[in-house]
C-alpha cells in the first residue's frame, strides 16, 4: 500500500475524529478564555487532572458519567484558581498558567500513586461505547465517520454552534468579546470584566476536563501519566489557526486530528522503515507549520493578556 | 430654572491616590436642562471627579444624591442605571466591532438573545431627536475621531441618561466638529438634560455653560453663573490662583532656509508614494507650527526628520548639507534636537538622577567625557548651572526624574537640549499637561530660541499654541502636508478646514 493510500478508507477518518475530539474541545476551552482577555497556558495540567478525576471516579462508581462530572468540575475548579490568580491579583498570564500547569500535574502524579499504588499493569475500566445515530449513520461514508461515535463526540459537536451561536447572539458572549478586545469600554458600558473574566476561565477550565476525561473514558480506558502529550498545548496553536472562532478552530482540530491519525497509520503499516518516534513528531512539526503559515496574518483578542485594573491611573 | 430640585448633587467627595489628594471635599449640582462647565488645569481633579460618578473610582469619603435622593454607586452598571452617561476623553468603544454591537453591550437582550431590532429602533429615535446619525453596521476603527465620540454621545443617551459627563469633549475636534458638538449638546439641553462639560479650554467653556465650576488642586475654588462678568482673564485667573501672563508673539524677520526636507516619505505611506511626498522648509529665526488632528503624521515626520524613523524616500539637509543615512546622532551632530511628545519614555531614563539624563546624549564627546572617562565633575557642574538657569524644581541634581512633575521635567528637557545652541529644534507637545507658569516659561524659551536664529518645527493638538508662537502653520492630513500659510493669513476656521482634510485655498477659489 502507498503511503497516500493509507489515508483514503473510513477507518483511517474515523480513527481521524476519534483523535480531533480532544483537540476540538480543548481549543474550544481556550477559545472561551482567550476571547475575554486571559491566554490560558494551564490548559495542559487542567486536561490532564480532568481525566485523572474522571478515570478514578468512573473506576470508583462504575459510572462513566460521574466520571465525567467530575472531570468537569475538577477543571472548572482550577480555572476558577487560575482566574483568582491572573484576574483578581492581575498576575503575570504566561508565568501563572505555566505553573498552574505544572502544579496539576506534580498533583495528578501525586494523587494517582496515592490512589493506585505502584502497578505494573495500569488498571482499566471498560469505556463508553459507540452509539450509531438513527438515519445519519447509515448515510454512506459519512454516517460511519461522524455518527458512529461516542457520546462525548456528540457533546463535542453540539459545542461548535452552541459556542457560535452564544458569541455572537447573546449578550453574555458579546460582553465577553468586549471584555478581551477592550475591557475599559466593556466597564463604561456597565460590566464587571473581572466578573466576566473569572467566568470565561472557569466554563474554560469545565471544557478542559471534560477534553481530559474524553482521552480516558472514551478513546483509551485506562489511564497513563503521558494521555494528554501536549494535547493543550497544541490547542493554544489551534486557536490561533482558527482564528479565535468556533467554526475554524473546529476545522482546525479535525485537520489535527487526521494528521495524528496519519502518523499512526504510518507507524503501524511498517511501510517506511523510520523509528516510529519520528511519526509522533508529526502533529508537532505541522503545528509549527502552521503557525509559521498562519499566525502573521492574524490578530487575536486586542486586550489579550492584559491584566484589567479600574483605577488605573 | 433655580427653582428645580437640582438632577444630581455630588457632596463632600473626597479621594486620595497614595499620598496624592485629587479631590478634596468636592461638592457640586447640575439642575436639569443646564451646562455646568468645569474647569480647571491639569490635574485639578476633574476626570478624578467624574470618575467617582460614574462608578469607576470609589470616592474615600462624600455623598451622591440623584434628584434628591442619596445613592450608592459602586460600579459603572449603577452610575448608568441611574441615568448618569459620561463620554471620556478617549473613545471607550471596541474598535473592532460594529456600532451597534457596542450600543447593544451591556444591555440585557431580549429571551437571552441581542435583541438588533430594539437597538436599531432606538438609535432611530435619537437619530430624529437630536439629529445624531450613525451608520450601525459600521465597524468603529472605520471611524474618524468626532464620529468615534458621536458614538460614545449616542450610547450614553441610548441607556436614557439624564446626566451626560463630557470630559475634554474637543480637544480631538476640529472647529467645525465642535460647532457639531454644540448644536448636539443645546438639542440635549432643551430636553432637560443636565450636562457637565469637563474642559480646560476657557473660550469653549464660556460660549456652552450655563455655569461654570473651578477647580483647582482638588478643590473647587469658584462657582459662578456664566453671564456677561465673567471674562477669559477672571477665569483663568481663579484656575491658577493667579494673573496668567501671556505669551505673545512678535514678528521677527527670518534668515536663511536653514532645515529643508525634500521629496520625503514617511515610512507608513510607503505604499501610496505618490500621493505622499512632504517638501518643507524652516527658515533660521523662524518657527513652523504643525497642526493637525493628532495621528495624521506628526509624528512620523517628526521623527524621520530627527533621524529615530528612516524615510522611505526623500532627503534631509540643514544648512544645505544632506545628511547622509540620517540617524539620530548623525542628525543631532548636525545641529538637531528632538524633543519628542512622551517626555518621559524616549527623552529620560526616569529611574536615573536628573544629573545624568541632562548629558543624556552627549555623555560620551567633550566636555563630559576625555579619553573614554566620564568627567563627572563636568556633569554636575553643567546640571546645577541648566538647572539654576531653567528653574528645575526640585533644583537637585541627584533627584531621579521619574519622581519630578511633569512641568519640570518638560522644563528639565528643554534645560538640556537648548544649552547646546541648536540649529533646529523638533519640538512635539512642548507645554501638554503643564500648569500655567510652566507653559509660560516654555513657550518664552522657544521664542527666545528662535530670536537667536533657531529654526523650531512645534508639533502642537492646541491650536491656539499654534497660532501663539507660529511664523508660519503647516496642517498635516493623512500622512501629507496639505496646506501651508503665513500666520497672518490662518484664521481658525481656515485651518480647522485643512485638518478635515479639504484644502482652504482651493475651497475659497471654488466658492
Amino acid at each position: 500500500m502507498s503511503i497516500f493510500g493509507l489515508a483514503l478508507d473510513i477507518g483511517f477518518f474515523a480513527a481521524a475524529v476519534r483523535l480531533a475530539i480532544p483537540l476540538l474541545l480543548g481549543t474550544l476551552s481556550e477559545l472561551t478564555a482567550e476571547r475575554s482577555g486571559t491566554l490560558n497556558l494551564g490548559i495542559e495540567g487542567m486536561m490532564l487532572a480532568g481525566a485523572l478525576a474522571g478515570f478514578s471516579t468512573a473506576a470508583a462508581t462504575g459510572s462513566l458519567w460521574l466520571g465525567v462530572l467530575a472531570a468537569v468540575c475538577t477543571g472548572m475548579a482550577i480555572g476558577a484558581i487560575m482566574a483568582i490568580l491572573v484576574v483578581f491579583l492581575r498576575l503575570d498570564q504566561t508565568v501563572t498558567g505555566l505553573g498552574v500547569s505544572l502544579a496539576a500535574t506534580g498533583l495528578v502524579f501525586y494523587s494517582y500513586r496515592l490512589g493506585f499504588g505502584e502497578t505494573s499493569t495500569p488498571p482499566s475500566i471498560t469505556p463508553f461505547g459507540t452509539i450509531p445515530i438513527p438515519f445519519l449513520s447509515d448515510i454512506p461514508f459519512i454516517g460511519p465517520v461522524l455518527f458512529n461515535q461516542y457520546a462525548l463526540t456528540y457533546i463535542a459537536y453540539l459545542l461548535v454552534p452552541v459556542m457560535t451561536f452564544v458569541l455572537y447572539y447573546t449578550p453574555i458572549g458579546l460582553a465577553l468579546r468586549s471584555v478581551g478586545e477592550n475591557p475599559q469600554a466593556a466597564a463604561a458600558a456597565g460590566i464587571d470584566p473581572l466578573k466576566v473574566r473569572f467566568f470565561s476561565l472557569v466554563v474554560a477550565g469545565g471544557m478542559a476536563g471534560l477534553a481530559g476525561s474524553y482521552l480516558n473514558l472514551a478513546a483509551f480506558g485506562s489511564f497513563t501519566f503521558g494521555i494528554v502529550a501536549g494535547r493543550g498545548w497544541i490547542c493554544l496553536a489551534l486557536v490561533v489557526l482558527g482564528r479565535w472562532n468556533p467554526i475554524a478552530c473546529a476545522a482546525a482540530a479535525f485537520l489535527f486530528g487526521a494528521v495524528d491519525a496519519f502518523q499512526l497509520r504510518l507507524q503501524t503499516s511498517g511501510s517506511i522503515d523510520l523509528p516510529y518516534q519520528l511519526f509522533l513528531a508529526l502533529p508537532y512539526v505541522a503545528t509549527l507549520l502552521a503557525m509559521i503559515f498562519n499566525s502573521r496574518r492574524t490578530a487575536g483578542p486586542a486586550a489579550l493578556m492584559q491584566p484589567y485594573d479600574a483605577e488605573q491611573r | 430654572m433655580s427653582d428645580q430640585i437640582p438632577v444630581l448633587v455630588l457632596s463632600g467627595i473626597t479621594k486620595t491616590f497614595g499620598k496624592t489628594v485629587a479631590n478634596s471635599s468636592v461638592s457640586l449640582e447640575v439642575k436639569r436642562g443646564e451646562i455646568v462647565g468645569l474647569l480647571g488645569e491639569n490635574g485639578a481633579g476633574k476626570t478624578t471627579l467624574m470618575n467617582i460618578l460614574f462608578g469607576l473610582y470609589r470616592a474615600d469619603e462624600g455623598k451622591v444624591f440623584v434628584e434628591g435622593n442619596e445613592v450608592n454607586i459602586a460600579t459603572t452598571a449603577d452610575a448608568i442605571s441611574l441615568g448618569i452617561g459620561m463620554v471620556q476623553q478617549h473613545s471607550h468603544a471596541v474598535s473592532r466591532h460594529t456600532v451597534l454591537e457596542n450600543l447593544m453591550l451591556g444591555l440585557p437582550g431580549k429571551n437571552g438573545f441581542l435583541d438588533r431590532a430594539f437597538a436599531l429602533n432606538r438609535l432611530k429615535e435619537i437619530a430624529d431627536g437630536y439629529g445624531l446619525r450613525l451608520d450601525p453596521s459600521r465597524v468603529v476603527s472605520t471611524l474618524a475621531v468626532g464620529e468615534r465620540q458621536r458614538l460614545d454621545i449616542i450610547r450614553a443617551l441610548f441607556r436614557r441618561a439624564r446626566v451626560l459627563i463630557l470630559d475634554e469633549p474637543t480637544s480631538v475636534l476640529t472647529p467645525q466638529e465642535t460647532e457639531g458638538l454644540f448644536s448636539a449638546l443645546r438639542s440635549l439641553q432643551a430636553d432637560g438634560v443636565g450636562i457637565i462639560f469637563i474642559s480646560h479650554k476657557l473660550n469653549e467653556v464660556m460660549a456652552i455653560t450655563d455655569r461654570i465650576v473651578v477647580m483647582r488642586r482638588g478643590k473647587v475654588v469658584a462657582d459662578v453663573v456664566n453671564d456677561k462678568t465673567v471674562t477669559s482673564v477672571t477665569l483663568a485667573t481663579m484656575m491658577c490662583g493667579h494673573e496668567p501672563d501671556r505669551v505673545q508673539r512678535i514678528p521677527h524677520t527670518r534668515g536663511d532656509a536653514c532645515l529643508v526636507a525634500s521629496e520625503v516619505v514617511l515610512q507608513r505611506d510607503e505604499a501610496k508614494k505618490a500621493a505622499h511626498k512632504i517638501n518643507l522648509t524652516i527658515h533660521s529665526g523662524e518657527i513652523l507650527g504643525v497642526a493637525g488632528v493628532s495621528g495624521n503624521g506628526q509624528v512620523a515626520l517628526a521623527e524621520t526628520i530627527a533621524g529615530v524613523a528612516r524615510a522611505a524616500h526623500g532627503s534631509i539637509s540643514i544648512d544645505g548639507d544632506i545628511i547622509e543615512n540620517p540617524s539620530p546622532r548623525r542628525m543631532q551632530q548636525a545641529g538637531l534636537s528632538y524633543i519628542p511628545e512622551d517626555r518621559i519614555g524616549a527623552g529620560f531614563v526616569s529611574t536615573m538622577p536628573l544629573k545624568d539624563n541632562m548629558v543624556l546624549s552627549r555623555f560620551s564627546y567633550p566636555p563630559f567625557s576625555r579619553a573614554g572617562w566620564i568627567d563627572w565633575g563636568k556633569v554636575l557642574s553643567f546640571a546645577e548651572s541648566q538647572i539654576a538657569e531653567y528653574d528645575v524644581r526640585p533644583p537637585d541634581p541627584q533627584m531621579p526624574v521619574g519622581l519630578m512633575s511633569g512641568g519640570n521635567q518638560q522644563k528639565a528637557i528643554v534645560a538640556r537640549e537648548l544649552a547646546f545652541s541648536p540649529r533646529v529644534l523638533i519640538i512635539a507637545q512642548p507645554t501638554r499637561g503643564l500648569d500655567v507658569s510652566a507653559i509660560a516659561f516654555v513657550q518664552r524659551s522657544l521664542i527666545t530660541l528662535r530670536d537667536a536664529g533657531c529654526s523650531i518645527m512645534l508639533i502642537s493638538d492646541d491650536l491656539d499654541e499654534i497660532f501663539q508662537l507660529s511664523d508660519r502653520i503647516a496642517v498635516m492630513y493623512e500622512g501629507s502636508i496639505i496646506w501651508e500659510t503665513p500666520i497672518e493669513q490662518a484664521t481658525v476656521a481656515s485651518v480647522g478646514l485643512a485638518m478635515n482634510g479639504s484644502n482652504p485655498a482651493l475651497t475659497e477659489a471654488r466658492a
